[in-house]
């Protein structure tokens, strides 16, 4: 507890010095989460918000965004479940011809009244973060806490301190979730809030299910969001994983973390949409522990005005004969900048590994700024890995082609856009889901236009 | 019919077109003859309204609409086709898609009525027969993995579907074989109408065995400095542009 004592750095960081130790008691867990959350706040004190100086956040200043810490939001109160419940549909609407079933979040807390709990099938277990906290084994607490990944990211140790709300999804082995779960996160408050939440999602050997995370967010404050998703994937089991985290307002900052790990011959397939909103630092740790898996990283990043969005991914082959693919489109107009960091490490003894990593960006205006980092690490020497980056413009040929065949440049400048970003889509196996990320990749491309 | 007066044009402060003039009338086929670096493309792009060149003077009228006012898309709208050079691969865009897109916004344009989806299928497919275009290129993306006389095809395809009232022709044997030079040249000849104007940019004369010309003009240093018949393409091909170049100098 050394490091509580040194002097905080900013008034932010000395404002979540003093709120840990105001909500230290109350918050969920007994003993064991008590001393992982010391840890981690020790851990975050020590090292401060990440500037630039740290290599991994070298293109994205969480300190200076950070100007100030704000009050951490409170699991809502019961009139304010209701009045959730009743935009729920509005805020949120359901993914056409997808029939999923709905776990709720309202600012970060779990609202089994709003979720279809009723619905879950067997070997679906669902509870509250504090709920699995409050009963939970030793393995619980172990694999919220993903040993060994995002170690030493002072933002993934301020949501482990600060870790509320969320929930804990248990598949059991070998049931495939025929629906898919479709998490759904909205904002109460109209007020200024932070919210850490950190939730976990077990898949038993052979599992299979698909998880969407949607983030819906109209109130126009501003908000500090440190979230966690940990994904544990046994042998066999096969998770499809499909994120659009919400468009906040200028101003807020948006983390969130995926953890991921996967035993043997199990398959990960994970999709962010990013739309800009403030900073958005999305960044993925991934951790092959058994052989001749796969998992996929994807995603599509649609940044204007002053977005920030910088998507880092770190994969680390540590059995042998297992796949990665990382695939990133990023479109940026205006002033907005675009960070890709992807680092590859093939441990010594995971010989056979297959990685190929690919990030493409397409510049609207001189303002935006793209910054590409593809890293690989090797110390097998039987592996086969590749990375390729590119930042360019729209092609004028192309668009003078399509102009010159009648379509206004706007409109030719879109087609060419949709057909560049929805490629980013193939990637998506469910054909309902990967139909309503384009439609809502068409959105974004069709206020562009008009604007 | 279209008129081209004393037109001057540069692109990157480079004088490439210097007081060409030239008409078209209606159900004409012109063609333009003239050595490499003539102008000859970029004649044909400050028609189409391509960006990048400045207009320095002059002025070209569409059935007397002065195009120099409007941006390629409206230029399309009104009439004026560019079949390319090296057609354009567009990935992720079927060709269906692209067709389909186009052929509404030139009638969106021109206060029409857009295609419902099976009477644009019905014009497409009927299209595509004819010229020879099988079904299955129509769902792949736009050009993407064509051979060159698939992509002129295609392009005479998207001739015959906009209609144009003025259709402009570069290089469109370049890259072909005889077998695929003939039956573009077929597709084109079938479109041509009292209405319907042509000017075919070409190198050689072999293409204008196909699509006959009714006027050749040669141009030489961003102007014409020839005119006449069929029959001078002939005389160019057997003397080459030595004779006509000088004139220019």
């Amino acid at each position: 507890m050394n490091a509580r004592s040194a002097p905080p750095q900013t008034s932010a960081e000395a404002k979540i010095a003093a709120d840990y130790v105001g909500a230290r008691l109350s918050l969920p867990g007994g003993h064991a989460v008590a001393d992982l959350r010391d840890a981690a706040f020790d851990a975050f004190m020590a090292a401060g918000f990440p500037t630039r100086r740290v290599e991994a956040w070298h293109y994205t200043d969480l300190k200076r965004a950070m100007s100030e810490a704000l009050p951490i939001a409170s699991p809502p109160s019961a009139t304010s479940i209701l009045a959730q419940g009743a935009r729920l549909a509005s805020l949120c609407p359901r993914m056409e011809d997808v029939d999923s079933l709905r776990v709720v979040l309202v600012d970060g807390h779990f609202i089994p009244a709003l979720s279809d709990v009723v619905r879950l099938p067997q070997g679906v277990a669902l509870h509250s973060l504090a709920d699995a906290l409050a009963h939970g084994d030793a393995a619980l607490i172990e694999a919220l806490a993903a040993p060994g990944l995002g170690q030493g990211d002072a933002a993934l140790a301020l949501n482990t301190a600060f870790m509320q709300g969320g929930f804990v999804l248990d598949i059991a082995a070998g049931v495939d979730v025929v629906h898919p779960i479709e998490v759904v996160s909205l904002s109460s408050s109209v007020a200024a809030q932070a919210i850490y939440g950190r939730s976990l999602v077990r898949l038993g050997a052979g599992a299979r299910l698909t998880l969407v995370e949607a983030e819906a967010c109209d109130n126009g404050s501003i908000e500090q969001r440190n979230c966690a998703l940990v994904c544990q994937i046994a042998d066999d089991a096969t998770l499809e994983h499909v994120f659009v985290p919400a468009e906040l307002s200028q101003g807020s900052t948006h983390v969130a973390h995926l953890l991921a790990s996967l035993q043997s011959r199990a398959s990960f397939n994970s999709f962010t949409l990013a739309r800009g909103g403030g900073l958005v630092r999305r960044q993925v740790f991934l951790r092959f522990d058994g052989d001749h898996s796969k998992a996929q990283l994807a995603g599509a990043n649609l940044l204007k005005g002053r977005d920030h969005c910088d998507t880092t991914l770190i994969v680390q082959h540590v059995a042998p004969h297992c796949e990665s693919r990382e695939y990133f489109k990023s479109v940026l107009d205006e002033e907005a900048t675009g960070v890709y960091q992807g680092k590859v490490i093939v441990a010594p003894g995971a010989q056979k590994t297959d990685g190929a990593m690919k990030s493409h960006a397409i510049l609207l205006s001189d303002g935006a700024t793209m910054n590409n980092k593809p890293e690989l690490e090797i110390f097998a020497d039987d592996v086969v890995c590749g990375h390729g980056a590119t930042v360019s413009q729209l092609d004028e040929d192309q668009l003078f082609y399509a102009q010159a065949r009648g379509l206004p440049k706007h409109d030719a400048e879109a087609m060419l856009l949709e057909a560049f970003v929805d490629e980013s889509a193939d990637r998506i196996e469910n054909e309902a889901i990967r139909a309503h990320v384009i439609a809502l990749m068409g959105g974004w491309l069709a206020a562009r236009r008009r604007a | 019919m279209l008129e081209i007066r004393n037109l001057h044009a540069e692109i990157d402060g480079k004088k490439i077109i210097n007081g060409l003039s030239l008409t078209v009338n209606d159900g004409e086929i012109a063609a333009i003859m003239g050595p490499n670096g003539s102008g000859k493309s970029t004649l044909s792009y400050v028609i189409s309204g391509r960006e990048g060149y400045t207009v320095t003077d002059g002025e070209i009228l569409l059935d007397g609409a002065n195009l120099l006012e409007m941006d390629a898309s409206v230029r399309a709208a009104k009439g004026v086709f560019l079949a390319f050079q090296y057609p354009l691969e567009i990935p992720g865009v079927t060709t269906m898609t692209f067709l389909k897109a186009c052929m509404n916004a030139q009638r969106k344009a021109r206060g029409e009525a857009e295609f419902s989806t099976p009477d644009f299928m019905k014009r497409v497919r009927a299209g595509a027969e004819k010229l020879g275009v099988p079904q299955d290129m129509l769902r792949r993306a736009l050009n993407v993995g064509f051979s060159g006389g698939e992509k002129k095809r295609m392009e005479v395809l998207q001739m015959s579907l906009l209609e144009p009232t003025f259709a402009i022709l570069d290089e469109t044997d370049s890259g072909l074989d005889i077998d695929a030079l003939r039956i573009v040249a077929d597709g084109v000849n079938a479109l041509r109408d009292p209405k319907r104007s042509f000017l075919v940019i070409t190198h050689y004369q072999r293409l204008l065995d196909y699509i006959v010309p009714d006027t050749v003009h040669v141009m030489s240093k961003g102007r014409i400095v020839k005119t006449g018949g069929k029959e001078l393409a002939l005389e160019l091909e057997a003397n080459g542009y030595r004779d006509f170049v000088g004139e220019a100098a």
